[in-house]
Parts: C-alpha cells; structure tokens; sequence
C-alpha cells in the first residue's frame, strides 16, 4: 500500500485546494499518469502518480478546500509489492484513516506545476520550517495511562504491524528472547516468526538487508541491541539507506526505522556507551528522532515508523522503565520535526534531548529557588531540527543553554548554538553555553563516570553563568 | 611476506603432559573457576557494575591452549576475559580490582570488566564488540610475520560472534598471507539466549574456514588435554608459516549470558546435565584421582591455596581506592613531549 499526499507547489505552501480527481476508484494507473489537480491562490498543478498500482482509496473528495500538504489523498495498492495477508488471518487489514501529518515527507506524488513550477532554488533553509506542525489536540477529557517508555514503544510497534503489513521487526534477540531491553515484549507471539525476526549477530549484513527490503517495499524495523553495534552497520545507514533517494533522483525510497538504546547505560565502559545523536544528526536524508517521555516515545515511533524516509530512532536505556502518562487515543501520531516546550520560563533557555530532558527540568526546579524562570525546550526531533521554537525561545529569554549527553565538540549543542548566533545574535545578553559529557571516551570506574557524564548540577551553574549569577 | 627469520627463538617442542603440568591446569582452571564465582559474589554485593560474563564452564579451553604458548606468543579475546587473562598470567588482584573499577586494576579502573589488557603478558584485550577481535588478533599475526617472529596468536571468540562478516575477511587474508594466527571458537552453544542452531546456516563452525583453505578441527571444549593436544598442532603449524587453523572448542557456560539472564532459552536439566557428565575440572581430578598423581589431601591443599588466592585479589579490589579525578583526562592521546 502506497500513500498519495498532498504535495506542495512551492516550499511555503501548506494546504491546497484538490480540484479534481481524474482517477476513480479501482482504476490501475502507470508512473506518469495524471491523478488529479490541485490548485492554490497561485498555481494549478497536475498530480501523477509514481508507482504503479491500484487506487485503491480516494480520501478526499474532489473540490475540498484547504488539503493539507502531505496529508494522505489516495492510497495505491501495489499489486505484487504488498505482501498478501497469510492464510491466518492475524494481520488485519491496513487501516486507511491515518491523521494526516503535516511533516516535511517527499511526496508519493510528482508535483508539476503548471505555472510558477520553477524551483531552481534550494528551499529557504534560514529556519527550520517547524511552523505549522502541531501536536495533534487530544479530545477533551481525554484519559491517560501509565506507561513505561518501554512498553510505549512496544505498543507503538505493535499498532503500526497490525496496521501495515509490510511492517517487520528484526534483530538481535527481538523474539524469543522478546528483547535484550524487554521491548519488543509479546510481539513474536502476536505476529509470528514472519514478522519479528531474530537475527544472527551480524549488524551489517541485516542492516543492509532491511534496507533492501525497504527497496523492495517492506517496512523494516531494525533494532540494533544497542546504537554502539550499529557502528558495525552505519554504512548502510548512510551509504545505502540515506543517499539512495538522492542518487536515484527521487526513485528510490528507503522507508526503514533503525532503534535502539543510544547513549550512556551504567557503567557499562567506553565501547558500550556512545551518543550517536550527532553521528546521525550530521547526516542528509536521514530523520533523527530522540524522544525523552512515553507519550512521544510512542506517537514518534509510529510517525517514524509511517514515514517514507530513512529514520534513526535514538532511545534510551536508563529510560526504558520509566513511566509517564500517555494519552489514551485511538492512534496516536506526532508530527517529526517540532520541538516541545516542556516548561516554560522567560530567563534561560534550556535546549535538551532524550534523557537530558530530565537534568534540564531538575535544573529548572533548582533554578527557580534562586529566582531564574528557566525555559526548558525538548527538541525530540535532531533532524529536522526546529530552530524556530528555540529562537523564538531566546528571543525571549536571551540567554542560551545546550545540553547533550554526547560530547561537545562538533555536537548538537554546537549546531543549536550556532543557529541561535546566526538567527538571534542581537537578542543575546550571553554567549550560548554548552553542557555535554567529558572530551574522553567514558570510563567504567564509578567515581570517573560520574564526573564524566552531565547531569543537572551542570546545567544549573552553565544557566547560573549565562545569567551571570555567582557560580560555585 | 617475510617469512620465519633469524628473529626466531628455539622453542621446545611441546611435551606430553607430565604429573606436575596435570596438577597444574587443574590448579588453574579451579583458580578461573573460583574468581569467577567470586566475582558473580562481589556483582550481588554491587562492588562490581555493568556487565560482567563469567566464564563458568569453560576453562578447560583457555587452560589447555595456553598451556603450550610461549610469553611472546600474543593473546586477544571478547568481553568473556577473566579467565584467559588468568590463564595469561595476569594477577588476580590486577583482574578483580578492575572489575571493581579501582586504581589497582589493569586498566586503572578505566576499562572494567570487557576491556583490559595486559602488554607484559601480551595479552591484547578485552573487547566489547562481538567480533572485533578476529581482525585485530590477524593483524597481530601479521606483524609478527612482518618483523620476522615466530610468535604466535590466538584469537578467542564464541559461536554468536562467528556470523560477524568481519570474522570471514580476517580469514580471507590469513590465509591469503599466511598469517601465524589461530581462531579458536569457544562454542558454548549459546549466543545470549539464541541456540546456535537458530543463528547458524552450518552450525559445525570448524568449517567455516573450508571455503578460505583453513582447515580446522571439532574439539572436546571440556577436556583440557584434548584442547591441549590440537592447540599444540594448530599453533606449531602457525609457528611454521603454514598459516591459520580454526579450533571449534565445543564447551558451555553454566552462568547466565552477562548477570542478568532470563534463563529461559535452555532448561535447567540441561546445564545440570552438563555440570554433572562432563565438567572439566570434575573430569580432571579423576583423571588425576584416578592415576594416583594425587590424594584427596593434595586437592584440599589446591583449593585452599585457590581461595586464599582469591580473598586476597576480593579484599584488594575493595581496598583499593578508586581512581584519582585527575585520571579522567589521562590517556586519551599519547602526549607527546
Ligand atoms: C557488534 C555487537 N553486537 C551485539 C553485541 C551484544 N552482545 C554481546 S555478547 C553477545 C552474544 C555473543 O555470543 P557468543 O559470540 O556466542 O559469545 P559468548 O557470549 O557465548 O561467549 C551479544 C549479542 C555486541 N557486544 N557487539
Ligand atoms: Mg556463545
């Protein structure tokens, strides 16, 4: 099943008017084909479809208004490519009513536009284009339930194969063993040796076949036992599965979600404890999520898992057990790409990701007794990276902290602080300061890990610097 | 390739085990065995952190084939290490104290239970990436050739780690250039909770060199004088330039993968059964018992000298302080002055 979106005429452009439909229902089309118009204030455009196959479902109907760009129009099926439910009747049908997600997706369609089409120049890059990407707004009275981080990561996985059937889990240990970190828990027994593969201890080789299983139309989830043993694999990650869409000049997507923990565990030595954020962050034509809560852990993991691109999932293991509410709704998807403001404040701001989430909060509490109203922003999403919502944020604070578990140099912190100076250098009253692990790799002794890794302390006295504070 | 040149020592050609060489390997495998119980005390206790893989069960191996090496004769392996380092000569107190993470471990409590090294003994690490070691101990071999040695090295590593791509272009080139290496995999059926008949297309690994011209042999893991006896070939064919060997030690671990283990991928009566018909330390002190190289008041003598050795290395590697602060910046680069 292939998704039809709303493609964009031009960068800025958001939501389109679908004029009309020029296939039904039923109707088998060839790549080239006109399917559709689409019309703007500015522009009519012919939309043709890529893939050949069977519309198998219009979504919208002609002549609505203000279509969304890259919400769901039209679903194609793909004869021969999606894999026909087995005998057993375990996998339900795929379900068609996905919220549609206003993330920055290529488009299942072509766009040609009739009249200004040109787009010679490289889409405006000086901020990211978080606008418009939204939370989706829980119903009211919405419920929430306890959920380990673990377990909504399950959850989310578990949804999107019985939701899509070309989705499949593999990896070290992901069955029967239901996970060296416990998250694919319960999967093999619902979908079956089919659709949740144990891997032998091979990171390359089944990296690279997830993606040319993504090539051939399947939907893979690649765990790797831990982001360190995905080294063995980042070719693939990169060469293969990053680069390909480029080189094929649009051809070939690697719909493919590469997870696992990331970063720090406890005293597991230098080998075993790596942040790879920047690693992965660094790269064109891969999406780099990093969630810190369940609720995101889950509504990411299935935006991720939906996504038409190469996405690499960083969890966190010393994250795994811990519970926080998520929202009780039937199918709970995140756009990629926008940052959440977890508190807010008007002295500092603080700019965290995954697991630091939690310091940067511990550090604000701290703050706050001391009379500084820290902003603590999540990004969630490293690549695209919302600079906007951190501007926005300094614009009104002045102040700048980044935090990363990672090391600094050439890190995350370094490229949010570099957007800030570039976007916001007349609102800062101090240099952007940087909280991130010790420049050498991570030591297993108990005392030297402690000094090694950030924690709250830390970014209490960066913010204390920042606000030029008495520091200890 | 240079081949053997006059950089090379007369070795003595490796004997049939006499009474005292038997009484030792008994020694030492009771010594592995008895670290490692104590180590898994000292994890309950929370003195030790992270991972730690005991290598409960299988000391026969590391036993049998570093009874015949000589001490230029290099060693490396996975994160399975305390006993090779023990069988490598290292001192018990250096190995517990890193476990321990303190400042008179190996690596200064820097490394830790996956990775230590010792360059005195010439042992190479203590690797935490499964696999990893196959290369690096070829590329030891390859610079022996290169200045003319005739030292040898043996590259540990398990049945999981034999599907890593890497192991097969190391031996692509070993064999290539004849390279004085010898992989021995210590096939302890499991790969964390996967048999190895769910991760292997051909599970009798001493073929997996067949298709490189490396020969290699099926060997009874359990016994330390089997492992002694194939590890005396393959290492003087490495010796002699004729290249690599593959020796599949076929053994068990009785522990838990790491110490945390669900237990669920074998049955208890499985590793009772091993534990009770073919434990390598059991099966040698019959031999022992039974040719009358020694009475039960000699054993009692063995192991009392075993546990005092390991209390001693216990005590150490809790007085031994943790490290200096200041050791957290060290090493990183070598300074050059
Ligand atoms: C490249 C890589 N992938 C995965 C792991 C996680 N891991 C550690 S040990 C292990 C199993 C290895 O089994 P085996 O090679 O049979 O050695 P054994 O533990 O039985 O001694 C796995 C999957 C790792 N350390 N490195
Ligand atoms: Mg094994």
């Amino acid at each position: 099943m292939t998704d039809i979106l709303m493609p964009a005429l031009s960068p800025t452009m958001e939501e389109g008017k679908l004029a009309k439909w020029l296939v039904k229902e039923g109707d088998t089309v060839k790549p080239g084909d006109v399917i559709a118009e689409i019309e703007t204030d500015k522009a009519t455009m012919e939309v043709e479809a890529v893939d050949e196959g069977v519309i198998s479902k219009l979504m919208v109907e002609a002549g609505t208004e203000g279509v969304k760009v890259n919400a769901i129009i039209a679903q194609l099926s793909a004869e021969g490519e999606a894999p026909k439910p087995k005998a057993n009747g375990k996998a339900k049908a795929a379900k068609v009513d996905a919220p549609p997600q206003a993330v920055a997706e290529t488009p299942a369609v072509e766009a040609k536009a009739k009249n200004d089409g040109h787009r010679l120049r490289a889409p405006e890059q000086k901020v990211a284009a978080a606008e418009g990407l939204h939370d989706p707004t829980l119903p009211e009275g919405v419920t929430y339930k306890k959920t380990a981080v673990r377990d909504a990561l399950r959850d989310a996985i578990a949804e999107e194969m019985r939701r899509d059937e070309r989705v499949f889990l593999m990896g070290e240990e992901v069955g029967q063993y239901q996970g060296a970190y416990k998250v694919s828990r319960g999967l093999l027994e619902e979908f079956g040796d089919r659709r949740v593969i144990d891997t032998p201890i091979t990171e390359y080789g089944f990296a690279g076949l997830g993606v040319g299983a993504a090539f051939g139309g399947l939907r893979p989830i690649v765990e790797f036992m831990t982001f360190n043993f995905a080294m063995q694999a980042i070719d693939h990650i990169i060469n293969s599965a990053a680069k390909t869409l480029y080189m094929s000049g649009g051809q070939m997507g690697c719909p493919i979600v590469f997870r696992g923990p990331n970063g720090a565990a406890s005293r597991v030595g230098a080998q075993h404890s790596q942040d790879y954020s920047a690693w992965y962050g660094h790269v064109p034509g891969l999406k780099v999520l990093a969630p810190y809560d369940a609720a995101d852990a889950k509504g990411l993991l299935k935006a991720a898992i939906r996504d038409p691109n190469p996405v690499v999932f960083l969890e966190h293991e010393l994250m795994y057990g811990v519970e926080f509410d998520v929202p009780e709704v039937e199918d709970f998807v995140l756009p990629i790409g926008k940052a959440r403001i977890r508190r807010e404040g008007t002295d500092v701001t603080l700019v965290a990701h995954s697991r630091m989430v939690k310091f940067a909060l511990d550090a604000a509490e701290e703050l706050a007794g001391i009379g500084i109203e820290a902003e603590v922003i999540d990004l969630r999403s490293l690549r695209p990276l919302d600079t906007e919502t951190v501007i926005e944020s300094v614009k009104k604070t002045n102040r700048i902290v980044c935090c990363e578990e990672g090391w600094r140099f050439f890190g995350v912190g370094a490229e949010i602080a570099a957007a800030v100076v570039e976007h916001a250098f007349d609102y800062l009253d101090a240099p952007p300061l940087r909280v991130a692990q010790k420049d050498v790799p991570l030591p297993y002794a108990a005392n030297l890990e402690r000094l090694s890794l950030p924690n709250a302390q830390d970014i209490v006295e960066a913010a204390k610097k920042v606000c030029y504070r008495e520091t200890e | 390739m240079a081949g053997k040149t006059g950089g090379a020592k007369v070795r003595k050609p490796v004997s049939e085990p006499q009474k005292a060489d038997l009484i030792g390997f008994y020694r030492d495998m009771l010594l592995i065995r008895r670290f490692e119980e104590k180590a898994g005390q000292l994890y309950g206790m929370g003195l030790i952190a992270g991972f730690c893989h005991l290598y409960i069960g299988q000391e026969a191996v590391v036993v049998g084939v570093q009874s015949i090496l000589e001490p230029d004769d290099q060693v490396i392996t996975g994160y399975r290490d305390h006993g090779h380092m023990l069988a490598a000569g290292m001192t018990s107190r250096g190995v517990m104290a890193e476990l321990t993470g303190r400042e008179g471990g190996y690596a200064r409590g820097k490394g830790g239970s996956m990775h230590m090294f010792s360059r005195e003994k010439n042992f190479f690490g203590g690797h935490g990436i499964v696999g990893a070691q196959v290369p690096l101990g070829t590329g030891l071999a390859f610079s022996n050739r290169y200045k003319g040695t005739d030292a040898v090295c043996i590259a540990y590593f398990g049945d999981g780690a034999s599907n890593q791509g890497q192991v097969y272009e190391a031996f692509n080139m070993a064999s290539l250039w004849k390279l004085p290496v010898v992989y021995v995999i210590e096939n302890n059926q499991y790969a964390m909770g996967t048999s190895i008949a769910r991760a292997s297309a051909e599970t009798e690994l001493f073929k997996r060199g067949i298709s490189f011209e490396i020969p290699g042999e099926e060997v009874d893991g359990m016994d330390v004088l089997a492992v002694r006896k194939a590890a005396a070939k393959a290492v003087q064919r490495a010796r002699d330039g004729d290249g690599p060997y593959i020796l599949e030690m076929k053994t068990y671990r009785y522990r838990g993968h790491s110490m945390s283990d669900p237990a669920k991928y074998r049955t208890r009566e499985e590793v009772q059964d091993v534990r009770e018909h073919r434990d390598p330390i059991e099966m040698l002190k019959k031999k022992l018992l039974d040719a009358k190289h020694v009475t039960e008041d000699d054993l009692k003598k063995i192991e009392a000298e075993v546990r005092e050795i390991v209390n001693d290395s216990a005590q150490f590697a809790q007085d031994s302080p943790e490290p200096d602060p200041a050791e957290l910046w060290t090493d990183v680069l070598v300074e050059s002055r």
